[in-house]
């Protein structure tokens, strides 16, 4: 086989036009910008048909100029992704290949944003996002990356290799180096090449993405339900009970997270089994919550409340109980034959410290919330008919303080897709042939002046995933402020 | 004073127009679509003249006056007419030339005064900027300038007041200093957007006489917007009525008010409470429906579908132009104006009878309630000081009585209310219901029954109903916190009645609240008060919020359950008309104290008690034909977490010298009863109480 | 204002007493121990030896005893061989010990560091210097550049400068420090790019700080913090910008840039300034990722090292350390949002 260069035989005529409209597309913008920054906005003429007309003069040139730059370079980037599908192995380079491989993930994505597109007006929040460009491209961002990561997770498909196979002669391979001894039905290439192991980077860093996406968004789910159930008391009561929550929320928060990591999240912490205990309390809030929840919901029907709560406490008790009971640490006491599932113990450890570090921030932002909102009038009806606490909190307060929470829910399975790839870049908890981006950033970097593919892979996969979600909460945001 | 430079060529001879707009159309794009807000508005300013501008929330009023200034926003365009000041195009004007003007010609104030005003600033600095910048005096001139209109806004302490950042003020004074900053290069012309409609009544009462003396002072021409056809009145010598982005009647004040000659114009007016309605003999009525969104007007007349002359065919065939009528300059948007009979009394449906004054439901016996607070925060809880939100109160409220509570803010009237509700307990003294005590009863440990008797409809019509449930979901919880109905379906139907009985469709049940407009959102806040037959109905200010074609309606819904339901209603408010309108009995407070109390008739003639009579004098009334006493209390309302000694109104009182020594700085007053169950809190000896007259007279016509 | 400072200072007292005997806890739990007899000792002996090898340097006394010894205000242990004191907390210089002395970090004893064979106080306070050279620089770059970046966003929201530069501090904020490091290395400094404008580590800059060796650990700190900080400027600026009194100056007839500078810019960097010094923990987070990858022997450094070689009391002083500082900057926040709301100020 022959190496793979970054676009192949057909690029020579692809990148030429696609170097051509970006630069346009950026001269136009700056354009603009400069435009905007000299001249004082001109005022605007309406049409007949109502809409807003487009600025006259300079101005107006250098908008319809972006805009058609950037129709021209959304088609080029379409012709690298389309193209390979009719073109032999290898035509359109690294790039055409790595575009055939996420083919299940643009089918998905096409599908989510039609049918999204489609019914946008019945969806509510998640709808509105579909009017904001900002929000739909941090969206497809994020989107990209749960495609892949359920594709590669769930079903195998996308990797060309095993993400933890060292095939002989492959170390420190740039990208697009064939394999050193092809055998049948492997995959030719080391696409984006091979680490200092000799594995290949592609298929490692499609496999990593797997493993934040199945902690990340967790981890951040638990630190909601912490930060709710403690900020919404502390909020609503404030007084005494408020004083010793913000206590301790801020003595965690005066704890410079990679300190609280070197503490937390090592093997000699695991063999104590602190963080097993510190789970068997944080894995009680998502119960307590939703039995609260519930049961202040239902108050006025003894019966129902009576069997939903049973239920809750039979099930989420029985998860949690499968949950918090390890083999191998000090919390074993549950039977083998109920435990649903066994945790990792170093996994576990990542997951209970990520939680901890982040549910102090929720709580002060709940908290705060729920002190501006408990002011509101509809509180104050709640209480003169003499609704319990916890309703007036959880049903009164928490739904309409559900905007902000969903921005910061976005932000926040950034920031902990951020402390995840801190974690691995200093070796802590997971295993250290794990294929996450922050382990891999971390062994990449050794050779980072003369090998950089190992590590910017992955640098570059945890950026754009961050990106989306960035983008996301900004366009969730937007639109949630236009209501 | 300095003279402001002006272009003598620009002066402009009294009587001539100062300002003048043309078929003025303004509208606000969206990323879709244009939403038109001002539609083809002409109106003209006089040299030395006010114009008043009326009309409801929404009807485009404020947006021409800041497409006056110029300052319509990213989003707002004129689209069409223009607008000439001093024989000068605005529209057209260059951002500089726009910049000379603003400030030194033309000034604007707004509501909210302490929002108007930079946080992080002194007075002072805020006050000098303007003949800096228009005049380039130097700062000490400019400073003594400053000086001399902080005088003349009759500030107390005007160094001190210069030396002080906006907060330290109260909001009196904030509104005073928005007013000196206006007229702090002596404008030509000025524009008030709403500008009292933040303070307390006795409060505004004293701005509105400083406006309108210092224009005259100062020769300046006004625009005056205000939602207040009373405030209009005192203040203007024409007016302009707006309807859904278009001016419907314009002429001379008199004129318009005494000879309206469109169908809104009297709607409006029959709508508001005037000294002579009653809910008995001359009911309010109300406007039909409800105000266009910007874009679903209907075709032809705005007003059309909620217009009792409305003819197919006719009135919604094309667009409707000003006419004119008889009068000085007076115009109407109506075809009919010749047509209707505009002398016609107005149809009342149904003769409704007042009823019978019950046993007693509520009696509350030497209320008191103290509150402990510690100055929050940086001091690290420092002393605890006492607020003394209600002294010894005594009164009884009966059954199918309407006990209204006036005062103005910080008199105690929301404390009480909260004490009622068991939201907080009593300092001292009883409150019982139907002979059971409750006043040292919290919520928590109040019985259903209790819980469901005693409940209140809320002030603010958007923020009384949680934004994220269903209205009918709503009503259905608060159904079975009081245990009403034995089954889901029971409740359901429950449910739909109580939309009946509020005279909502039934089809609200499942619609948010955002979908809902003030009044109905009101609707359903009253709904879930009488959901558990409510024996006691606390009504916080229900209307204030309500735009006034819709205040009557609710009024009228609130006193007609009432009246069926022999429910008791404790109707708070600051607006004595409506009191006039709706009360059986009135109890006037002052900072915590009930100073007088007594049936709504006896109230409101005298003797008063000085703090009421000088209520009824603030009170602006929309009718040509009364005349008031001019009375204007000097200074804010004490803070209750510093009372003066002895009776609480003698720092503002204007008998204070007709009581012998220093007593009414010494002692509480007693209360004294003039008729049964009319008690006055005052040391005013019997003669003084004789000597005083009514402050308002109905003039005979 | 005198009381104001003394309550924070007591709840800084409180905060930083938890939070040391919190660190104290976690560095001296049972494994930890084990695992300093055997580096010591050696790794095959048995349980019996690693517990009187314990013993005998001081690890057998309960957890709170010795945190108060740490502290210093429990006496040091000592430990006696046939009535004969041959070791103890309390060495002093010539090898003797003192028996029932105070030695704990409020007598200026941050003990001994077991990997790099000096004195804890020393090796922090040489450390200490470094990253303030660091921090000084990153801020120099960050503070400025973050608060222009957002007043010229948030002046004219929506506008395409607004759009821009937005976008701008997303993408910075999106790019954690080990992210923007390896990808600057990798294209500044790599052999395979070939740019090779600047240093790819900073190991020089620790004596000689130039333009080629620290141009990037200080933007790859600065980076990141700068991004967050912009947008929250930006929000405030906006926020101000949209509020009644700017409208009042306008139509006051004041020309925008005096808008901005006189009316708007105070107002608006209230919320910003707080923000600055509460990142301070995060700023931490950055030193030590960029300490480590641009091999940097600053605090960060040390923490990595001291935390990786099990290195008990050089943790335990790098950990008070950073906390006091943390502390101290929220404090300092604290004071300073007083001074620059005039609102807060009188009250």
């Amino acid at each position: 086989m022959e190496p793979l260069s970054w676009t192949g035989p057909w690029g020579a005529w692809l990148n030429p036009l696609l170097g051509l409209s970006v630069a346009g597309l950026v001269a136009a913008s700056l354009l603009a910008l400069v435009l905007s920054l000299v001249s004082a906005p001109v005022r605007r003429q309406s049409l007949p048909d109502g809409t807003l007309a487009a600025r006259a003069g300079l101005h107006g040139l250098a908008d319809l100029a972006g805009r058609a730059f950037l129709w021209l370079t959304a088609l080029v980037l379409a012709l690298y992704l389309l193209l390979p599908l009719l073109l032999p192995y290898g035509a359109l380079g690294i790039l055409g290949e790595m575009s055939q491989r996420f083919l299940p993930v643009w089918i998905a994505l096409g599908l989510t944003f039609g049918l999204s597109i489609a019914f946008k007006r019945r969806l509510g929040l998640y709808g509105k996002l579909f009017d904001s460009t900002i929000g739909m491209a941090g969206f497809a961002l994020v989107m990209f990356w749960v495609f892949i990561a359920l594709f590669a997770g769930l079903f195998d498909l996308i990797a060309t290799h095993d993400p933890l196979t060292a095939l002989s002669g492959m170390k420190n391979k740039v990208p697009g180096t064939p394999l050193a001894m092809a055998g049948d039905g492997v995959y030719p290439h080391y696409l984006l090449g091979g680490d200092n192991l000799a594995r290949d980077v592609f298929s490692r860093m499609v496999h990593g993405s797997w493993i934040v996406v199945q902690i990340a968004p967790l981890a951040t789910i638990f630190a909601f339900l912490v930060g709710i159930t403690l900020g919404l008391p502390a909020g609503f009561y404030a007084g005494r009970l408020d004083t010793v929550l913000s206590f301790l929320a801020n003595l965690i928060l005066a704890f410079p997270v990679i300190l609280l990591f070197y503490l937390l999240v090592t093997p000699e912490m695991v063999q104590t089994g602190v963080p097993a205990y510190m789970a068997m309390v944080l894995f009680l809030f998502p119960i307590a919550f939703f039995g609260v929840l519930l049961n202040a919901r239902l108050a006025p029907r003894p019966m129902l409340r009576l069997v939903v709560l049973a239920m809750l406490l039979l099930f989420g008790g029985w998860l949690y109980l499968s949950m918090v009971s390890q083999d191998g640490t000090p919390v074993d006491f549950w039977p083998d034959a109920l435990d649903l599932f066994d945790v990792p113990g170093g996994i576990l450890v990542v997951f209970v410290s990520v939680v901890f570090v982040n549910a102090p921030t929720v709580f002060r932002i709940v908290r705060g919330l729920t002190m501006d909102i408990k002011t509101r009038d509809y509180v104050a009806a709640a209480q003169t008919r003499g609704e319990s606490p916890w309703y007036i909190m959880l049903w009164e307060i928490l739904p309409n303080a559900r905007g902000p929470l969903i921005v910061d829910f976005c932000l926040r399975i950034g920031y902990t897709t951020i402390l995840l790839g801190t974690l691995g870049f200093f070796g802590l908890g997971l295993p250290p042939d794990s294929p996450d981006w922050g382990s891999t950033i971390n062994l990449g970097r050794r050779l980072l002046s003369i090998y950089p593919h190992a590590a910017m892979v992955p640098a570059l996969a945890l950026l754009s995933l961050v990106l989306g979600l960035n983008l996301l909460a900004d366009g969730l945001r937007e639109e949630s402020l236009k209501d | 004073m300095t003279d402001t430079v002006t272009d003598p060529a620009l002066e402009v001879a009294p009587g001539e127009p100062i300002l003048e707009i043309r078929n003025l159309s303004i509208s606000f794009f969206t990323r879709t679509r244009e939403i038109p807000a001002v539609m083809d508005f002409s109106a003209t300013v006089r040299a030395g003249e006010a114009l008043g501008l009326v009309g409801e929330s929404g009807c485009g009023k404020s947006t021409v006056a800041l497409g006056v200034m110029q300052d319509l926003g990213v989003n707002g365009r004129i689209t069409g007419g223009s607008i000439k000041f001093r024989g000068e195009e605005l529209t057209t004007m260059s951002p500089a030339r726009l910049r000379e003007i603003r400030g030194r010609d033309i000034a604007m104030i707004y509501q909210e005064p302490m929002a108007s005003l930079n946080p992080a600033l002194k007075i002072d600095r805020q006050l000098m900027e303007v003949p800096m910048i228009h005049e380039g005096i130097s700062a000490e001139e400019a400073r003594a300038r400053a000086l001399e209109v902080v005088r003349d806004v009759r500030l107390p302490d005007p160094e001190r007041i210069l030396d002080s950042y906006p907060h330290q003020l109260s909001g009196g004074q904030q509104q005073r200093i928005v007013i000196a900053m206006a007229l702090m290069s002596k404008p030509a012309l000025l524009i008030l957007d709403e500008p009292t409609t933040a303070l307390d009544v006795t409060v505004e009462a004293a701005v509105i006489d400083l406006v309108r003396e210092l224009g005259e002072k100062y020769g300046t021409s006004m625009l005056f917007i205000s939602h207040n056809l009373g405030l209009v009145l005192e203040t203007c010598d024409r007016i302009c009525v707006m309807y859904s982005g278009e001016a419907v009647e314009r002429g001379r004040i008199g004129e318009v008010f005494d000879e309206m000659r469109h169908p809104y114009t009297q709607a409006l007016f029959r709508a508001i409470p005037l000294p002579g309605a009653d809910k008995a003999t001359r009911p309010l009525i109300a406007i039909p429906g409800n105000f266009p969104l910007p874009d679903e007007r209907p075709p032809g007349c705005n007003f059309g579908p909620r217009c009792d002359y409305f003819q197919e065919g006719r009135c919604d065939a094309q667009p409707i132009p000003m006419v004119e009528v008889p009068g000085d300059g007076h115009e109407a948007r109506c075809i009919r104006t010749e047509e209707i009979d505009w002398d016609a009394p107005p149809e009342v449906s149904d003769h409704r009878e007042s009823t019978e004054i019950g046993e007693v439901v509520l009696k509350v016996d030497g209320l008191q309630k103290y509150y402990q607070v510690s100055r929050p925060g940086l001091l690290g809880g420092g002393e605890a000081q006492v607020v003394k939100a209600n002294e010894t109160l005594s009164f009884e409220a009966h059954e199918s009585e309407t006990l209204a509570i006036v005062g103005e803010s910080g008199c105690g009237k929301s404390t009480l209310a909260k004490v009622l509700m068991g939201l907080e307990t009593a300092t001292a003294g009883g409150v019982e219901l139907d002979g059971r005590a409750v006043g040292d009863v919290p919520i928590e440990k109040r019985d259903t029954r209790t819980v469901a008797d005693v409940q209140m409809v809320f002030q603010n019509p958007f923020d009384t109903l949680n934004p994220s449930m269903t209205v009918g979901r709503q009503i259905i919880r608060a159904l079975e916190i009081f245990g009403v109905g034995d089954s889901p379906r029971d409740r359901k139907r429950r449910m739909l009645e109580l939309l009946d009985l509020v005279k909502l469709p039934r089809e609200f049940a499942t619609r948010m609240p955002r979908q809902l407009s003030g009044g109905q959102k009101q609707r359903v806040g009253i709904a879930r008060a009488f959901a558990g037959g409510a024996r006691i109905v606390v009504a916080d200010e229900p209307v204030s919020a309500l735009d006034v074609s819709v205040q009557a309606a609710v009024t009228d819904l609130l006193m007609e359950i009432q009246r069926e339901q022999k429910t008791t209603l404790l109707f708070i408010s600051h607006d004595l008309s409506i009191v006039r309108y709706l009360a059986d009995r009135v109890m006037v407070m002052y900072l915590g104290h009930v100073v007088e109390i007594g049936t709504a008739r006896e109230v409101f003639s005298p003797p008063y008690h000085p703090y009421t009579e000088a209520l009824l004098s603030a009170v602006p009334i929309a009718d040509t034909h009364v005349e008031k006493k001019h009375i204007v209390l000097e200074g804010d309302v004490p803070s209750a977490m510093n009372p003066p000694s002895g009776c609480p109104f003698q720092t503002r009182c204007r008998w204070k010298s007709r009581v012998p020594g220093d007593l009414c700085e010494r002692e509480v007053p007693p209360m004294v009863e003039f008729a049964p169950g009319h008690k006055v809190k005052c040391h005013l000896s019997q003669e003084e109480f004789a000597s005083m007259e009514p402050v308002i007279t109905l003039a005979e016509n | 204002m005198i009381r104001f400072l003394l309550s924070r200072l007591l709840t800084l007292l409180v905060t930083a007493f938890a939070l040391t005997f919190i660190v104290f806890f976690l560095t001296n739990l049972e494994p930890s121990l084990e695992k300093i007899a055997k580096s010591e000792i050696g790794t095959r002996v048995s349980d019996a030896e690693v517990e009187s090898w314990l013993d005998r340097n001081g690890y057998g006394e309960p957890m709170l005893v010795r945190y108060g010894e740490w502290l210093g205000v429990v006496p040091g242990w000592t430990h006696t061989v046939d009535g004969e004191v041959v070791a103890g907390r309390c060495e002093l210089p010539g090898g003797t010990v003192e028996t029932s002395a105070f030695c704990g970090i409020l007598q200026g004893d941050w003990g001994w560091s077991t990997v790099f064979r000096r004195d804890v106080a020393e090796i922090i306070g040489r450390s200490l210097a470094l990253t303030g050279k660091l921090m000084f620089w990153v801020m120099m770059v960050m503070v400025p550049g973050a608060l222009i970046l957002g007043v010229l966003a948030g002046m004219r929201e929506g506008s395409k400068l607004d759009r821009s530069l937005s976008t701008v501090s997303i993408l910075t904020t999106a790019t954690p420090e080990y992210v923007s490091g390896v990808v600057f290395i990798a294209v500044f400094a790599s052999t395979a790019v070939g740019l090779r404008w600047f240093n790819g580590s900073a190991t020089s800059a620790m004596e000689d700080a130039t333009f080629e060796n620290f141009t990037l650990p200080v933007l790859t700190i600065a980076l990141y913090g700068m991004g967050y900080i912009a947008r929250m400027t930006r929000a405030s600026m906006t926020e101000v910008m949209t509020a009644q009194y700017i409208r009042t100056a306008r139509l006051k007839g004041v020309s925008f840039p005096k808008i901005v500078l006189r009316h708007a810019l105070r107002n608006a960097l209230i919320a910003p300034f707080t923000v600055i010094m509460l990142q301070f923990p995060w700023l931490l987070n950055g030193v030590v990722i960029v300490e480590t990858l641009f091999n940097y022997k600053g605090f960060g450094w040390t923490l990595v090292q001291a935390a990786g070689n099990n290195d008990i009391e050089l943790l335990l002083g790098v950990s008070v350390v950073s906390v006091v500082v943390v502390l101290l900057t929220q404090l300092i926040s604290d004071i300073g949002y007083v001074y620059l709301n005039p609102r807060i100020r009188v009250s």
